[in-house]
């Protein structure tokens, strides 16, 4: 059963806590996206993503914390890739080779991991909708320090990241805003990862800005889209999941990409 | 200290300046005092570090001799005394950015924080989209720009944040004939308009010539200062490079034939 809202009202109370963290995911997403968008970034996104499956599965195998894992193997695949990856050419085949080894570990450990895991795939494919209290104070945290540090370098951010020789020119820091950058998207992947899954994090952190710029072009505006298609692809993603007792990420990336669709249609509609 | 003196006080000084990577020397002994709005052409071959000569100035590239000072005081990185006109590069057409929004990140870009509507810098922006005869551009995003247009706005990126000294990489390159003297023309009455020094690196000065107060000839590491008429001369020009180059006048244009600068653009007039 794909839809099923009877007893609505009675799991509507269980779920706040998925919403509340679905909606600081989906602000944090939403304005992230801008920059992975314009910074031509949405492929090593995909490719941080499966390291921070890899780290929460070996975390899982070993008895950690999941989070901390997910956020230790994005970190490293992050700054891995903003080492190494400055030109996009050089970035693509990094993250391809990253992306595959990152995987295989991940699916390694999983396969070793005895323990009943009701999660065990949900690292890949999300969550079945239950995010519990310690949890969702990482998400919290970690959705509130990235929105904070993005508003507070928005300007130079963007100037660097569209308008790069005369941002140098005018003093902006390039590289370390390059580096404060990956080390933010590797949190974001981590922290999107407890919810949608590796293998979704693009609907969450790519695709809701991807279809903000497809329909304006003013920036501030871009931001308001993308922000406003996340939190309805997340939250009308967590509130029909639950009907149906099924992971929240295939509705979440059905939303999203819907919304992408219309974009694009809206696009068409207007040339 | 009285105007008069002020007045005196050149505005730039290079002096006895050096850049050398490893075993080879760009240019040493370099001395330059730019005076208050004066135009100087920077005319060289490829590789002759004109570009290298404008880095220095913006603090990004260090002297391996000598010192820059900027009003009396050594450059710094990102001074808003400084306005910057990179060479034309095509802009994406997803780019997030209206033209208007390139002339305010010239203004306060480089600033943290979220770039919220602010009075004074939208009078700001309206006056020069006045001085550039911009406003029916300014809504369009940059990608659609044509180079022409581009480059307009660029001039009133460079000059917003009313500097004192403007340094022009190549602003004219990629841009055809007509597109050349419009661009060339609005960033000369710009810099009287606003009373700033132009440092213009170019390999062609005819679009400039009747702009251009002195002229700053790289070549084989060596260089001359001087009016056009002492600098581009055969003989001054043919002792720079050691060896036959013969400057060519022809209806108010300059042609220069004999350098070998432009081996894979034989028949490209230039000078």
């Amino acid at each position: 059963m794909i839809f099923n809202f009877t007893d609505y009202d009675q799991l509507l109370p269980l779920i706040t806590n998925s919403l509340i963290a679905g909606a600081l995911l989906a602000v944090m997403g939403g304005l992230i996206g801008v920059f992975v968008n314009t910074r031509d970034m949405s492929f090593a996104v995909h490719g941080i993503s499966e390291l921070s499956f890899a780290g929460a599965s070996i975390a899982l195998l070993a008895g950690m914390d999941v989070v901390l894992g997910s956020i230790l193997g994005s970190l490293i695949a992050a700054g891995i890739i903003g080492v190494m990856g400055a030109k996009a050419r050089e970035r693509n085949s990094i993250v391809a080779v990253l992306m595959p080894a990152g995987l295989g570990f991940g699916i390694l450990a999983i396969s070793l991991y005895q323990g009943q895991a009701v999660n065990k795939f949900g690292l890949l494919t999300g969550q079945i909708v239950s995010v519990d209290n310690p949890q969702l104070l990482w998400l919290a945290a970690i959705s509130v320090v990235i929105v904070t540090t993005l508003l507070l370098v928005w300007r130079p951010l963007t100037f660097a990241s569209l308008d790069p020789e005369v941002a140098a020119a005018r003093g902006v820091p390039i590289r370390g805003l390059s580096i404060l950058f990956m080390l933010l998207l590797g949190l974001a992947v981590a922290a999107s990862v407890q919810v949608v899954g590796a293998l979704l994090v693009l609907s969450l952190l790519v695709t809701p800005a991807a279809a903000a710029l497809r329909i304006t072009k003013i920036p501030a505006l871009v931001a308001v889209f993308s922000v406003s298609f996340a939190l309805i692809a997340v939250l009308g993603g967590i509130l029909l999941a639950v009907g149906a007792g099924l992971p929240i990420s295939p509705y979440v990336t059905t939303i999203s990409f819907a919304i992408y669709g219309i974009c694009r249609l809206v696009e068409l509609r207007r040339k | 200290m009285t105007a008069g003196t002020v007045a005196k006080k050149p505005l730039l000084e290079v002096i006895d300046a050096e850049i050398s990577f490893g075993q080879k020397t760009l240019w040493s002994g370099l001395n330059l005092r730019v005076n208050p709005e004066e135009f100087i052409a920077v005319i060289g071959a490829n590789g002759s570090g004109k570009t290298s000569l404008l880095k220095a100035i913006l603090g990004q590239e260090p002297l391996t001799r000598g010192e820059i000072l900027l009003h009396g005081a050594p450059v710094l990185k990102g001074s808003s005394r400084v306005g910057y006109i990179p060479q034309h590069r095509a802009t994406d057409s997803g780019t997030p950015m209206r033209a208007r929004d390139l002339l305010r990140m010239g203004l306060d870009g480089h600033r943290f924080g979220f770039p919220l509507p602010n009075a004074r810098i939208r009078r700001r922006v309206e006056h020069v989209l006045n001085c550039i005869d911009g406003h029916d551009l300014a809504d369009k995003p940059v990608g659609t720009l044509s180079g022409g247009q581009l480059q307009r706005f660029r001039v009133g990126q460079a000059v917003i944040s009313s500097p004192d000294l403007i340094l022009a990489d190549e602003p004219l390159s990629a841009l055809d004939l007509q597109q050349q003297q419009a661009v060339a023309n609005l960033l000369d009455e710009e810099r009287r308009e606003h009373r700033a020094a132009v440092l213009f690196v170019t390999h062609d000065v005819n679009p400039i010539l009747g702009m251009v107060d002195r002229v700053l000839y790289l070549a084989n590491g060596k260089f001359r200062i001087g009016t056009p008429d002492e600098v581009l001369r055969s003989e001054v020009l043919s002792e720079l490079y050691g060896t036959q180059v013969d400057v060519l006048r022809n209806q108010g244009r300059i042609v220069v034939v004999g350098t070998h600068d432009h081996d894979h653009h034989p028949d490209e007039e230039w000078s």
